[in-house]
């Protein structure tokens, strides 16, 4: 029982580094990027070649991989994403979904369809049992990286010159435009660290959740509910979001595995129903 | 004023020369490609199911990103029916569109409340819980092995399905033919007017007084009936059906054919099934396996380009393509248009 809810608690910690970015994409310039998990997969694959070819130690890989996808998240950002921020919802949907199918075969051109899997090194490996409950050392290795990152954004977010302009331009883009903050750079910035997020939330991922060409047309829908219930006004809102996805996730593939997925789809739906802007957010 | 009001409504929905060619072209097909038959019969029914996204998507302005939804229910309605009870076609044709507008009136007040972003995710939500459904009920449809056993009786007692697709497409196109010139006379009705109101600006159109959710409930239900013939096509005409109907590319592929062709005005959806097909078909030719790393590249250039700009193109090219059509016609038009 304590080992699921402690498993929940890693993969929904792991949910949020994914999908932090494109909560924060979502509402700072309202642009649908249904290819947040390519980025997501890149960092994997990132990680994955690294460790299985140059025998990079798996602690060194994690920052390249999120450096990289931060770098790849800035150059698309910055060539493509940056033209269609004032257009429609649907023409944004349509070229993410383009951005998706293109990953999707490239990846599986490069690399095969086949699982990939990480070479973990032996510290990592492995259970210990605290006070009779299961404990994977992975996951808890997952939960503190996680925990720290949490702890640091909302440092940031809150704490610095850039939190304070970054939430400024989130509540209101005109005003904060207004007062002379450079919104746009100010977006370039979040993208790439969304985009190396969730580069690293695939790169520590990629032992869980697993690794394949399909991996951002599986978790896409990870993605939104935790965006959608959560709400793209705070950290915290997704972040809880995230938590709650996880053990409900984990617990339902355990009790009820031919009923796991609908009741995650189903929360989704009746939480957009009654409360259109998320669980957490206020109502604008 | 009401006179010119419905002089005015009246011509649009006047029936143009170019119309005429285009659908006796299709029904041509039937003679002139004996040996196309196979993919001109799915060409027909990818069309019908853009046609059914351009209802709502072209004229009501909702978006959705799980009309696979209803495709995949009618299929699975039409193939269990075929399968233990009636194995007739039409029948079935008309139950599945039922049951797929059952479907659809029940979600389409899912649609109604908040933003695009929140349609794009129900009706997404709804397409992967049906797909779900489908996937666990494996003892009724089959699972991941697919529905297998669909016999079909002919149609209507006379027409034999053959190996050639020669009854599959002509069945096929003429239930596109009937269901189009209903969609036709639907879009250019004062309901499909009030529509347009509503897609343009909901709220100016509720101060005029359009009832705006009903008129939307409405569209929904007929758009998911439309869907759910489609896939009860692509079910009786294979005589199989698998998990694919409800799968997630399903829906964004028709997106594509819609885009492709130019939503809101009922040809695109037709125009880009024909056009997708035979992209599809080259680009299978050339890379089997990663044809979709070019739809996607396609998608991200169109985009990129501006939808509207690449369907005015079509459109004027169909219209060039009329004129040279019309004898003696050619000189003229350039002054004729404003």
């Amino acid at each position: 029982m304590l080992t699921i809810l402690f498993d929940g608690v890693a993969y929904g910690m792991l949910l949020f580094v994914l999908a932090c970015g494109l909560s924060v994409t979502l509402g700072l310039m309202n642009f649908v990027n249904l290819a947040h998990g390519a980025f997501a997969m890149a960092g994997g694959y990132v990680t994955v070649v690294l460790l299985n070819r140059y025998n990079v130690p798996f602690l060194l890989a994690l920052p390249v991989a999120f450096v990289a996808t931060a770098a790849l998240g800035l150059v698309l950002e910055r060539t493509l994403y940056v033209r269609l921020y004032g257009r429609s919802h649907l023409d944004q949907v349509l070229f993410s979904i383009g951005l998706v199918f293109m990953a999707v075969a490239a990846v599986d051109y490069a690399f095969g369809s086949q699982q990939q899997f990480v070479r973990m090194p032996s510290f990592l490996q492995g259970r210990v049992e605290i006070a009779g409950v299961g404990v994977g050392i992975y996951r808890s290795f997952i939960i503190l990286i996680c925990g720290v990152l949490v702890i640091a954004l909302q440092l940031a977010l809150s704490r610095t010159r850039f939190g304070s302009q970054l939430r400024a331009a989130v509540d209101d883009q005109r005003v904060a435009r207004g007062l002379g903050i450079e919104v746009n750079r100010i977006f370039a910035a979040t993208f790439a660290v969304g985009s190396g997020l969730a580069g690293l939330g695939g790169a520590l991922g990629a032992e869980i959740l697993g690794l394949d060409p399909t991996f951002p047309l599986k978790f896409m829908i990870y993605f939104l509910i935790v965006v959608t219930v959560g709400g793209t006004s705070s950290i915290t809102g997704p972040f809880l979001a995230s938590l709650m996805l996880g053990i409900a996730d984990v617990a339902g593939k355990y009790y009820v595995p031919a009923f796991g997925a609908f009741v995650i789809y189903t929360f989704m739906i009746t939480v957009l129903i009654f409360r259109p802007q998320g669980l957490f957010a206020r109502a604008r | 004023m009401r006179d010119r009001a419905e002089a005015l409504i009246l011509r649009r929905a006047r029936w143009r020369p170019a119309e005429y060619v285009f659908w006796l072209l299709a029904f041509a097909a039937l003679v002139l490609f004996p040996d196309r038959h196979l993919i001109l019969n799915e060409i027909a029914i990818l069309a019908l199911f853009a046609v059914s996204l351009d209802l709502i998507l072209g004229y009501a302005g909702l978006v959705s990103l799980g009309h696979a939804a209803f495709f995949g229910f009618g299929a699975y309605a039409a193939g269990l029916l075929a399968k233990h009870a009636v194995a007739e076609p039409v029948i079935g044709l008309v139950a599945a569109g039922a049951g797929a507008a059952l479907l659809g009136f029940a979600t389409s007040f899912l649609v109604l409340r908040g933003t695009d972003l929140t349609r794009l995710m129900v009706t997404l939500g709804v397409a992967l819980i049906l797909g779900e459904i489908a996937n666990q009920a494996a003892w009724l449809t089959g699972g991941a092995d697919g529905l297998q056993g669909v016999a079909m009786d002919p149609i209507i007692g006379v027409f034999e399905f053959d190996l050639f697709g020669r009854t599959a497409y002509a069945y096929s196109l003429v239930t596109l033919f009937l269901l189009f010139v209903a969609a036709r006379r639907l879009v250019n009705s004062p309901l499909g007017l009030s529509l347009t109101a509503i897609r343009d600006n909901p709220l100016r159109a509720a101060a005029v007084g359009v009832p705006v959710n009903p008129r939307l409930v409405a569209v929904y239900t007929v758009s998911a009936a439309y869907a759910g013939i489609a896939g009860a096509l692509l079910a009786q005409t294979t005589q199989f059906v698998s998990l694919d109907v409800l799968d997630f590319h399903r829906s964004a592929d028709v997106l594509l054919v819609l885009v492709i062709g130019g939503a809101g005005y009922l040809y695109g959806g037709i125009v880009g099934a024909v056009l997708f097909r035979l992209v599809q078909d080259l680009l299978a030719g050339l890379t089997p396996q990663y044809w979709h790393f070019w739809i996607g590249l396609i998608l991200v250039v169109l985009v990129l380009m501006g939808r509207e700009r690449m369907t005015s193109g079509v459109a004027a090219l169909a219209r060039a393509g009329v004129d040279r059509l019309r004898p003696g016609a050619g000189r003229a038009t350039k002054e004729l248009r404003p």
